[in-house]
């Protein structure tokens, strides 16, 4: 995505329809949730990497519209592939009013990396426990409730296949989007010489970008010396300043 | 005994002991869930030898041989 498409997709006004965003790692059943939430008929299929561009529908829930978009797969949103670059920038620079984070629950330990990358990006999430069926099949039994505690988020266990969780899941998302729910990530804490360098980083990048875009993770990208990730958000802060 | 991941052969359980490398090709393989203390499992090999497929906590991970080799594993 490059500089131009930055201003077009900033104009999205808020009467316009919420879109959500479904994202999470690889095959965790996210096209079949996309499926269960809209009705169309995206073709899902039990390997990774297939959702590669991605695919929006739509639902009405209460009388409002929804656009529902179906991202690909991924372990991180740091952008080692094409799929991390389409579902990282969908979630920066598009900003749905939700993003879904869909989790397997057999092995909800390596979902949570994601979880946590997306909640340094935005707060408005919510985690999507899929896949209860085969964790009740493996005996393994998830707490939502002190997930949900612990994570600072809304957590709906699912069964996305089987339609189970859909309607708790749009009443959840609901709920966000009208701040009758307001989700509080609890937000990875870095040894302290990493957080006093956000600490410096992090005004300067509000200064030069403003608040569009989540200065503690930029701030950590910079950190790392991604410089690949910075570039992406330049041309926005030099369009803004020709403005 | 310490050994490199792609010296593992199929079947074989290996446990994390370091990643080594850093920036990027570092994160990739954290973000893949290779942490010090992980069990790794060869799954299969693709018929030309690489890439391999690991079982790593619960998701099947295909790897080039020249990623693999950044990660000390034990055996078991
Ligand atoms: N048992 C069970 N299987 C499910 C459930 N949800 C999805 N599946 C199955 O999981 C497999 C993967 O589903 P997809 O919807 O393609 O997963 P995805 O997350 O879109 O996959 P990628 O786009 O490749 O990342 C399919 O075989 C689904 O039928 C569920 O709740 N229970
Ligand atoms: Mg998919």
């Amino acid at each position: 995505m490059d500089g131009s498409d930055l201003t077009l997709l900033n104009h999205r006004n808020s009467n316009e329809e919420p879109v959500i965003a479904l994202a999470g790692n690889p095959n965790t059943g996210k096209s079949t949730l996309f499926n269960a939430l809209t009705g169309l008929h995206q073709h899902t299929g039990n390997w990774p990497g297939k959702t590669v561009l991605h695919s929006r529908g739509h639902y009405v829930y209460q009388g409002i519209n929804y656009t529902v978009v179906d991202l690909p797969g991924t372990y991180s949103l740091i952008a080692n592939s094409i799929d991390e670059e389409v579902a990282r920038d969908f979630i920066c620079f598009q900003k749905p009013e939700v993003t879904v984070v869909v989790a397997d629950a057999t092995c909800l330990e390596r979902n949570l990396n994601l979880v946590l990358q997306i909640m340094e990006i935005t707060s408005q999430v919510i985690l999507a426990v899929n896949l209860m069926d085969e964790a009740r099949r493996k005996k393994i039994t998830i707490d939502d409730k002190e997930l949900q505690r612990r994570l600072g988020v809304p957590v709906v266990p699912m069964e996305a296949r089987q339609g189970v969780g859909v309607s708790e899941l749009k009443d959840t998302i609901a709920q966000v989007i009208d701040r009758r729910i307001v989700p509080h990530p609890r937000l990875v804490r870095y040894e302290p010489d990493i957080e006093d360098a956000i600490a410096l980083l992090e005004p300067q990048i509000i200064r030069a970008l403003g608040d569009g875009i989540s200065a503690r993770w930029l701030s950590l990208r910079i950190l790392e010396g991604n410089l690949d990730i910075v570039k992406n958000f330049l041309p926005a802060s030099l369009i803004k300043e020709a403005v | 005994m310490n050994i490199k991941l792609p010296q593992l052969r199929p079947g074989q359980r290996g446990i994390v002991q370091e990643i080594q490398g850093e920036g990027l090709t570092r994160r990739r393989m954290l973000d893949l869930g290779m942490v010090p203390g992980t069990l790794v499992e060869v799954v299969r090999r693709s018929p030309l030898g690489d890439p391999v497929a690991y079982q790593i906590r619960g998701a099947v991970i295909a790897l080039r041989k020249d990623e693999a080799s950044y990660i000390n594993v034990t055996t078991c």
